[in-house]
C-alpha cells in the first residue's frame, strides 16, 4: 500500500463517491483485512473453480479473461510495473503522475472531450496505482463497450500529456499533499514506511515533498511512459459479456500500439530488514496514530500460507482476532485495531494499527506488543486455528461473487504470474496448514522487539 | 480507505442519481407481528446478504441523549442469554461471514453476508437478539469508551468532518438533523445502559424492522425461514413520532470552524424538499438530476468549470439526497484552488448556481444525467449487498418498494425547464448556511524523539 500522498488523497476522493452508511460498528479501514485486494486469497468450494482463459499475445502482453454473461456488462484492466516504486530517485513522483494523467488528454482529444465521450455512455474510466502496479480501468455497458474502449486505447497508447493539465494537475497534488501532511493518519503512514524500507525503491513514495512535485517537467512524464507502459509488460484482464474471440480482438486494441523499445525496467532489489526504531511525531490531534510493523513478504512467499493463516488469528479476523480482543472489546481503548501481511513483488507491509487516545497511547501500544509477542511465541490454539480455516474456506464464495471482484483476482493473478489454478488451490493450502507451522514462520519472520514503531500524536 | 468526510461529497451524491428498477421483481411480505420482509432473489453466485432494518436512527433522539441510536447498535454484538457477548460475531465468522451494522439519521441496519446455506444461522442469530439482548452496564462501560474513540477517529480529529457536523447544527436549528449520528462528546460522555436500554425496548420490535434478503434463494424458502424466527417476537406499541419541523429560514447563516489543517475548505448547504409522494411529487427528481448536472459524471459542470477551466477549486462537488424521512437539502463542498480563498470559491459556485437560473441545462447534459442512471441501473446488479442496501433505505423512509421503479422512470422524464425551475425555487440565500474552515498550522509536528533502537511502552 503506497503511502504516497499524493495519490491517497485522490483515492480518497474517489473513495467518498461510494454509497457509505455514516457510522458503523467497525470501520472500512478496520477491516481491511477482510476485502484487502492484496490479501484476497481465496479458497476453493466445490462449485468455485473459475474458469481463467489465459494467453501471451505476440507482442508479450499477458491476458487473463473469464467469459460470463450474465449482465451486459464489460469490466477491463490494463496494468504494468509502472507503480510507486519504479520511480526515479531524482524524480519522486513521475509514476503517479504519470498515471493521473494517461485519462487527462490522448489521441488529440481534450480532456473534456475524453469525459463527455465517457459521460455520454455512462462509462467509467478509472485508474490503478500501488507500489508495483499502475494502468487503467474500465466499467462500460457491453452494448458501449466500442466507444468505450476506443478512449481506454487512446488513453494507453497515446496520452498527449498536455503541458497546461501537467501544470494544473501538479498545483492540485501539491495541495492535496500539503493537506495530507497535516493529517495525523497520512503522517504515520509516511513515516511508517520510511523507517520500514529506507532507501529502497518501496521508500520512494515517501520522500515526495511539494518541490520534487513541482519539479516534475512534461519530458520526465514522457520518458517515464516510454520506459514503463509497454506491450511485453502488459497484464489485460477481462471479465462481462464478451465471447473469448471477442476477448482476444479487445487486447490486440488496447495493446497492439505500445512500444516494446528501449530496456525493459529492471527487477526490484530486495528489502533488507530495518533496525528497530521508535519514532515519535508531535501532533495536537486527540488521538494518537499507531503503526508498528516490518517487512514482510512477497507474493510467492514459502511462508505465505501458515503467515496468512495465523495473521487471521493474530490481527486478520476482526472481531475473531487477539488484538481485537485484548485491545477492543476487553479494554475498550480502540475503535480499530488490526494486523495485515500486504504480499507485493518484494517483501511488502506487515502492518499493525490502531488509533487511541492520546493520554492512554503507552497502554494500548504495551497490550499490542504483549499480544504480538505471545503469539509469535505460541502461535494459535488448535481451536483458533481450526476457526481459521473455517471461515476462510466457507467464506470462499463470498471472495468472487461479482466481476468487480473476479476482475481484481485476474489482474492479481496475471501480475504477479501466479499459476491460473491459483483460487482452486487455495482452500486446500489453507486446509494444510499446521499450528506447528504457524509458529515456525512466525517465529522467524515477525520479530515482536526488533519492530518499527510510528506514533503521532505523542505529547 | 479512510473518509475525510462522510456526507459531504459522499451519501448525497450516488443517492441523487442513483436508478432503482433493476430491484422490480423483489418480492414483499408481511409477518403478522407486523415485520416486512423482502426477497430479492439473485442466482449469480451462491451467497446471501441478509440485512435487518430498524426505522430508528439518530433522527428519534432527544437531547441529552444523542448518539444513543448508534451506541445501542454497537451494544446489540454484547450479548443474550443464548449467545453471550462477542459471540455473534465468532458464530458468522466461523460459518465464513460477515457482519457488521450501521446507524444512520434516518435508520439502523445490521447485516451478514455468507455462502447461501448460512442464512438460517443470520436470521436466527437476528432474531435472537431482536428481543433478547441483555445490556450489562460492565459491557457499556467500556462500549461506550470505543465510540468515544470512534468520535475521536471519524469527526474531532478530522477537520472536515467537523465542519460537516457544524454545518449541520446551523442549518438544522430545531429538527433533529441538527445534530451528529454519533452524538455529541459530552452525551457520550453521560450516557448509561439504562439509556441503550429504554432505546432498545422502545424500537427494537417486529413491527418496526425490515429483513431484506438478497441473494441466491428461493424468496418462498426465505419467508418460511423469516416466519419461524422473527414470526413469534410480539410487537410493541412504538412510541409517537413528532414531526419537529424546521421552521422556515430567514436569511443566510454563515460559520466557520477552525482546526488543524493546511487545506481551506468550504460546505454550503440550501434547504430542499425529500421525496414524499413518489408518483406526484416532481422536484425532487428535478433536484437529482440538478445535481447529475454539476457533479454527476465525469464531464460535469462544477469539475470542469471550476477546477479544470476556471483553477478556482482543488476539489468541488455537489450533491442532494432524496430519500429521507425527514427534509433534504441541497449541498455543495469544496477547497480552494492554490491562491484562492473560499470567498472565491464561494463566488465561483454562486456564479454556476446563477448560470443555471439564467440559462437553464442544454438537452445534452440531460441525457448524458440521463445515461448515468441507465449505466447504474447495470452496474449497482454487480453487487447484491448494494441491491439490499437500496431496497432497505427506501422503505425504511417510508417509501414503497415500487418507489424503486417509479424513480428511474420519473428521472427519465425531468425536463429541462423543471431542472432550471428548482435550480430558482431552492438555490437561494433564504435557505442557504455556509460553513468554512479555517486551517490552524501545526508549527509542532516535527519527530521528538528519533530515538533508535529497542521498544516502546514497556
Amino acid at each position: 500500500m503506497g503511502t504516497n500522498m499524493q495519490l491517497t488523497a485522490k483515492a480518497q476522493r474517489r473513495e467518498e463517491k461510494h454509497f457509505l452508511p455514516e457510522t458503523l460498528r467497525l470501520c472500512a479501514s478496520a477491516v481491511k483485512f477482510f476485502g484487502f485486494a492484496g490479501l484476497l486469497l481465496a479458497a476453493t468450494a466445490a462449485n468455485a473453480a473459475l474458469p481463467i482463459q489465459h494467453w501471451q499475445m505476440e507482442n508479450g502482453a499477458r491476458v487473463y479473461f473469464v467469459e460470463n454473461h450474465d449482465l451486459p456488462l464489460l469490466d477491463v484492466s490494463v496494468e504494468f510495473p509502472a507503480g510507486e516504486s519504479r520511480d526515479d530517485k531524482s524524480r519522486p513522483g513521475v509514476a503517479s503522475m504519470t498515471q493521473h494523467l494517461l485519462t487527462h488528454g490522448a489521441g488529440g482529444m481534450a480532456e473534456d472531450e475524453i469525459t463527455r465521450r465517457l459521460a455520454d455512455i455512462g462509462a467509467i474510466l478509472g485508474g490503478s496505482l500501488d507500489q508495483d502496479r499502475a494502468g487503467l480501468t474500465l466499467r462500460t455497458l457491453s452494448t458501449e463497450r466500442g466507444k468505450a474502449l476506443e478512449i481506454m486505447t487512446s488513453a494507453l497508447q497515446s496520452p498527449d500529456f498536455p503541458e497546461a493539465v501537467l501544470q494544473r494537475e501538479k498545483t492540485r497534488s501539491i495541495a492535496d499533499l500539503k493537506e495530507a501532511m497535516t493529517q495525523p493518519a497520512a503522517i504515520a503512514g509516511r513515516a511508517f514506511n520510511t523507517l520500514l524500507y529506507g532507501t529502497h525503491p518501496y521508500g520512494l513514495s515517501s520522500t515526495l515533498e511539494p518541490d520534487s512535485i513541482a519539479a516534475l517537467r512534461r519530458e520526465d512524464v514522457v520518458d517515464f511512459y516510454r520506459a514503463h507502459y509497454r506491450a511485453d509488460h502488459a497484464v489485460v484482464a477481462l471479465i462481462g459479456d464478451v465471447t473469448v474471440a471477442q476477448a482476444k480482438e479487445i487486447a490486440m486494441q488496447l495493446t497492439s500500439g505500445l512500444s516494446r523499445a528501449g530496456k525493459a525496467p529492471q527487477p526490484l532489489p530486495a528489502v533488507d530488514m530495518p533496525k528497530g526504531e521508535v519514532r515519535r511525531i508531535v501532533h495536537p490531534a486527540m488521538q494518537s496514530h499507531i503503526l508498528v510493523g516490518q517487512p514482510g513478504i512477497t507474493r510467492d512467499d514459502p511462508d505465505y500460507f501458515p503467515l496468512y493463516v495465523g495473521n487471521y488469528v493474530l490481527g486478520g479476523g476482526g472481531f475473531a482476532s487477539r488484538l481485537m480482543e485484548e485491545v477492543r472489546q476487553k479494554r475498550g481503548l480502540v475503535y480499530s485495531v488490526y494486523s495485515y501481511f500486504l504480499p507485493m513483488q518484494q517483501r511488502g507491509p506487515f502492518q499493525i494499527g490502531l488509533q487511541t487516545k492520546r493520554e492512554q497511547a503507552d497502554e494500548a501500544l504495551a497490550v499490542v506488543q504483549k499480544t504480538v509477542r505471545e503469539f509469535v511465541a505460541k502461535g494459535p490454539t488448535a481451536d483458533e486455528l481450526k476457526k481459521a480455516k473455517q471461515n476462510m474456506v466457507g467464506g470462499f464464495p463470498l471472495r468472487i461473487d461479482s466481476n468487480g471482484k473476479i476482475l481484481g483476482y485476474l489482474s492479481m493473478i496475471g501480475f504477479y504470474q501466479l499459476p491460473l489454478t491459483y483460487l482452486d488451490d487455495f482452500s486446500g493450502k489453507v486446509e494444510q496448514v499446521t499450528a506447528a507451522q504457524v509458529r515456525d514462520a512466525f517465529s522467524r519472520r515477525i520479530q515482536p522487539d526488533n519492530m518499527v514503531t510510528v506514533v503521532v500524536g505523542a505529547d | 480507505m479512510q473518509r475525510k468526510n462522510t456526507l459531504i461529497g459522499g451519501l448525497f451524491l450516488l443517492a441523487a442519481i442513483l436508478p432503482l428498477s433493476a430491484l422490480a421483481d423483489a418480492q414483499e411480505f408481511k409477518l403478522a407481528n407486523g415485520m416486512r420482509v423482502i426477497v430479492k432473489e439473485d442466482h449469480r453466485a451462491p451467497v446471501v446478504v441478509s440485512q435487518v432494518w430498524y426505522r430508528v436512527g439518530s433522527m428519534d433522539e432527544v437531547n441529552g441523549k444523542t448518539g444513543v441510536a448508534h451506541a445501542l447498535e454497537h451494544m446489540m454484538f454484547k450479548g443474550t442469554k443464548a449467545v453471550p457477548a462477542g459471540e455473534f460475531s465468532k458464530q458468522i465468522a466461523v460459518a465464513g461471514g460477515r457482519e457488521n451494522a450501521f446507524t444512520n439519521r434516518d435508520h439502523t441496519a445490521y447485516f451478514e453476508q455468507l455462502q447461501k446455506s448460512k442464512l438460517e444461522l443470520a436470521l436466527r442469530l437476528e432474531s435472537d437478539r431482536m428481543h433478547n439482548l441483555v445490556l450489562l452496564p460492565k459491557e457499556f462501560a467500556k462500549e461506550i469508551k470505543v465510540v468515544m474513540e470512534e468520535r475521536r477517529l471519524r469527526t474531532e480529529d478530522k477537520p472536515q468532518a467537523l465542519v460537516y457536523e457544524t454545518l449541520m447544527a446551523t442549518a438544522y436549528q430545531t429538527h433533529p438533523y441538527h445534530h451528529p449520528v454519533i452524538g455529541w462528546m459530552n452525551d457520550l460522555e453521560n450516557m448509561t445502559a439504562d439509556d441503550a436500554r429504554d432505546w432498545y425496548r422502545q424500537w427494537y420490535a417486529p413491527n418496526n424492522a425490515t429483513l431484506v434478503v438478497v441473494g441466491d434463494v428461493e424468496s418462498k424458502d426465505v419467508l418460511k425461514l423469516a416466519e419461524r424466527y422473527f414470526g413469534k417476537i410480539k410487537p410493541v406499541a412504538l412510541p409517537p413520532r413528532k414531526p419537529q419541523s424546521e421552521p422556515e429560514q430567514r436569511g443566510i447563516k454563515r460559520v466557520t470552524v477552525k482546526a488543524p489543517a493546511k487545506l481551506p475548505y468550504l460546505a454550503m448547504s440550501y434547504h430542499a424538499p425529500a421525496l414524499r409522494d413518489p408518483d406526484k411529487d416532481w422536484e425532487p427528481y428535478a433536484l437529482a438530476v440538478l445535481a447529475g448536472v454539476l457533479d454527476g459524471n465525469a464531464s460535469a459542470r462544477l469539475n470542469q468549470e471550476l477546477v479544470r477551466r476556471q483553477q478556482i477549486a482543488n476539489s468541488v462537488s455537489a450533491g442532494y439526497d432524496l430519500i429521507a424521512r425527514g427534509p433534504s437539502m441541497f449541498m455543495f463542498d469544496g477547497a480552494p484552488a492554490e491562491g484562492k480563498n473560499v470567498v472565491e470559491l464561494e463566488a465561483a459556485i454562486r456564479g454556476q448556481i446563477e448560470k443555471l437560473k439564467q440559462d437553464g441545462v442544454t438537452e445534452e447534459e440531460l441525457q448524458r444525467v440521463k445515461a448515468q442512471v441507465i449505466a447504474a441501473q447495470v452496474y449497482q446488479r454487480d453487487s447484491m449487498f448494494y441491491q439490499a442496501m437500496l431496497i432497505g433505505e427506501v422503505v425504511t423512509a417510508g417509501l414503497s418498494l415500487n418507489t424503486l421503479e417509479t424513480r428511474l422512470a420519473k428521472l427519465k422524464a425531468v425536463t429541462a425547464a423543471q431542472v432550471q425551475e428548482v435550480a430558482r425555487k431552492y438555490l437561494v440565500d433564504d435557505r442557504l448556511t455556509v460553513a468554512v474552515l479555517d486551517p490552524q498550522p501545526l508549527d509542532n509536528a516535527q519527530p521528538v524523539k528519533p530515538a533508535a533502537g529497542g521498544r516502546h511502552g514497556n
